[in-house]
């Protein structure tokens, strides 16, 4: 179907297309205009779209006013270090399940799954109450386990998903080739295995970082990553629209082009492997 | 191929993620469920009490229960609706040989990317605000009058940035697996003289109907639990209008301090995940197979 268009209609298709595309990205792009207006005229009536004062004052401004350099941080650390620790726990399992399966293995990932469908409301109460008694609430200590744990059985199975493709017979082959244990895996397997560990941390590092449940509700001022400050911005008094949109472009912006990047990475991570 | 000596070693490697994961659902799940059968309240410590049913009844009998229950099927019957036939359209469009494709592609994507409260504040402020919102100015252009949006149409503005963000997941999903259509049969059904909708009806739909059961159950999932959208735009009022049930067992939990009730809700609302939860684990489990 997709060979045989008329010229009139790839040129009706692309125009509706684009014309939809650019309504659904409006919001974002809105946003990013926004945030080099000043504040007079973010509000102005009517708006202006391109032709006002370009300025960049929100961008340090956002900084100096609420120390915006500390809560990236605490996104950086919570997004990385979550996917770090994740990736040291999940590798090992996912390996094992790929390469050596048991009758149970099945049975296991179905049951990991089931975990990720736990409603967070579910939990919140307990967890939250731990929290305090370990002096865990607000740490980034502590929303580090949290989205460890939270975002741990999407990087099993997706790591399952990418090692189960590699073929186990190359592994007999090096064997026979007199390889030793450490060579299988260095020169054999890393390099067909790492495409799918990049995979995995990048979706990992998205997940975290747009997490917005238990960052709300687990931080305060301190470890409060962008999700938990820019919802700060939400209180009534006033209306600093520049200011939110520079601090939104920033927070936004990094995920985006990452996410842009690894789209069909993202197809696999997020169905489960359902569909590739 | 496993031998007893390999066997060990995978188990090894899988404890941790098993023991962890074990540790995470359980100790806090079982604690939920405790804790629903007490009367427990952080701001009366000391007086902790069994009550038995008495924190499900309370719940349940609660006006604002109903209406968070409902409010919670609306939000995600519509946003499903929304989302999965918007993303459905626009999969089929961008699976044509347009110009610029991959670039329109991006900017259907990209809101997915957007975190929570960046597009609830966005939405909230720049677009619904009642008077210096994007919407009242073109309202205003119109002449028509302004509508406040957010206390006049609540949970409906819930749905729209929350189907907002939802479309370009179940568009990207739905398109992935519109690539992988075979050509082949396709074109033998044209040569055949079967028209556009017959095509669309006997090949495309069929092929991707497995894809849309996974969108569905997975945005469900994720659409049940909907909370930083309410709790930067409406904090689910007024009144409860648009509460859903994550927020009110949230209210009820860290406004209200009472972890009893709170821990009612919260088993209730497990329950109610687990009902798509099964399907959807059966869907994925049949697909594991091959």
């Amino acid at each position: 179907m997709a060979r045989t268009l008329t010229p009139k209609r790839k040129v009706a298709f692309t125009v509706l297309a684009w014309v939809l595309g650019l309504l659904i990205f409006f919001p974002i792009l809105w946003t990013v205009l926004t945030s080099f207006k000043t504040e007079g005229e973010a509000i102005a009536n009517p708006p202006s779209f391109l032709f006002f004062d370009w300025t960049l004052e929100n961008y340090t401004e956002v900084q100096e006013r609420s120390n915006y350099l500390r809560h990236v941080i605490n996104s950086v650390v919570i997004s990385f270090g979550s996917t770090a620790i994740g990736l040291l726990i999940a590798v090992p399992a996912a390996w094992a399940m790929a390469f050596s399966p048991t009758k149970r293995t099945k049975g296991i990932l179905m049951w990991m799954l089931s975990t990720k469908m736990l409603p967070a409301v579910g939990v919140m109460m307990p967890i939250y109450l731990i929290f305090r008694d370990l002096g865990l609430l607000d740490t980034l200590l502590g929303l580090t386990i949290v989205m460890t744990m939270v975002n741990l059985p999407i990087m099993v199975w997706m790591l399952y998903t990418y090692f189960k493709e590699i073929p186990g017979d190359i592994l007999e082959a090096a064997r026979m080739d007199g390889a030793q244990l450490g060579q299988e895996i260095l020169y054999v397997l890393a390099p067909m295995a790492v495409p799918g560990i990049a995979s995995t941390c990048l979706l990992n590092i998205i997940l975290a970082w747009n997490e917005a449940f238990w960052t709300l509700n687990l931080t305060a001022a301190d470890a409060a990553p962008l999700t938990a400050f820019i919802a700060s911005y939400s209180s009534p008094e006033g209306l600093f629209w520049a200011k939110l949109s520079a601090a939104s472009t920033m927070a936004i912006a990094p995920i985006l082009i990452l996410g842009w990047f690894s789209q069909r990475q993202l197809v696999r991570g997020l169905t489960f492997g359902a569909v590739k | 191929m496993a031998t007893m000596h390999t066997r060990s070693i995978a188990r090894l490697m899988m404890a941790p993620s098993v023991i962890l994961l074990l540790g995470w659902m359980l100790i806090p799940l079982s604690m939920t469920l405790y804790f629903s059968f007490l009367r427990y309240n952080l701001l009366m410590p000391g007086m902790e009490d069994w009550a038995g049913v008495f924190n499900y009844e309370y719940f349940v009998t609660d006006p604002a229960f109903v209406t968070a229950l409902v409010n919670t099927l609306v939000l995600v019957g519509s946003v499903l609706v929304i989302s999965v036939g918007g993303g459905l359209l626009m999969a089929l469009l961008l699976n044509q040989p347009i110009f610029g494709q991959g670039i329109v592609r991006l900017l259907v994507i990209a809101p997915f990317f957007v975190m929570p409260t960046v597009s609830a504040l966005v939405w909230k402020n720049m677009f619904m605000h009642p008077v210096y919102g994007l919407f009242a100015s073109l309202a205003h252009g119109l002449g028509l009058p302004a509508i406040d949006w957010l206390s006049s149409a609540p949970l409906l503005s819930i749905i729209l940035i929350v189907s907002w963000q939802w479309l370009p997941f179940a568009a990207l999903i739905l398109l992935t697996a519109l690539q992988s259509l075979d050509e082949e049969q396709m074109e033998a059904a044209e040569m055949d003289g079967a028209s556009a909708v017959r095509r669309f009806a006997h090949i495309t739909l069929p092929h991707l109907a497995r894809a849309i059961t996974v969108v569905i159950l997975i945005e469900t999932i994720f659409l049940l639990s909907v909370f930083a959208e309410i709790l930067v735009t409406t904090s689910g009022g007024p009144g409860y209008d648009s509460t859903n049930l994550s927020y009110l067992i949230y209210t009820q939990a860290l406004l209200q301090f009472d972890v009893g009730g709170a821990s009612a809700g919260g088993i209730i609302a497990v329950i109610l995940a687990n009902i798509v939860a099964i399907f959807l684990i059966r869907l994925i489990g049949k697909n594991l197979e091959t």
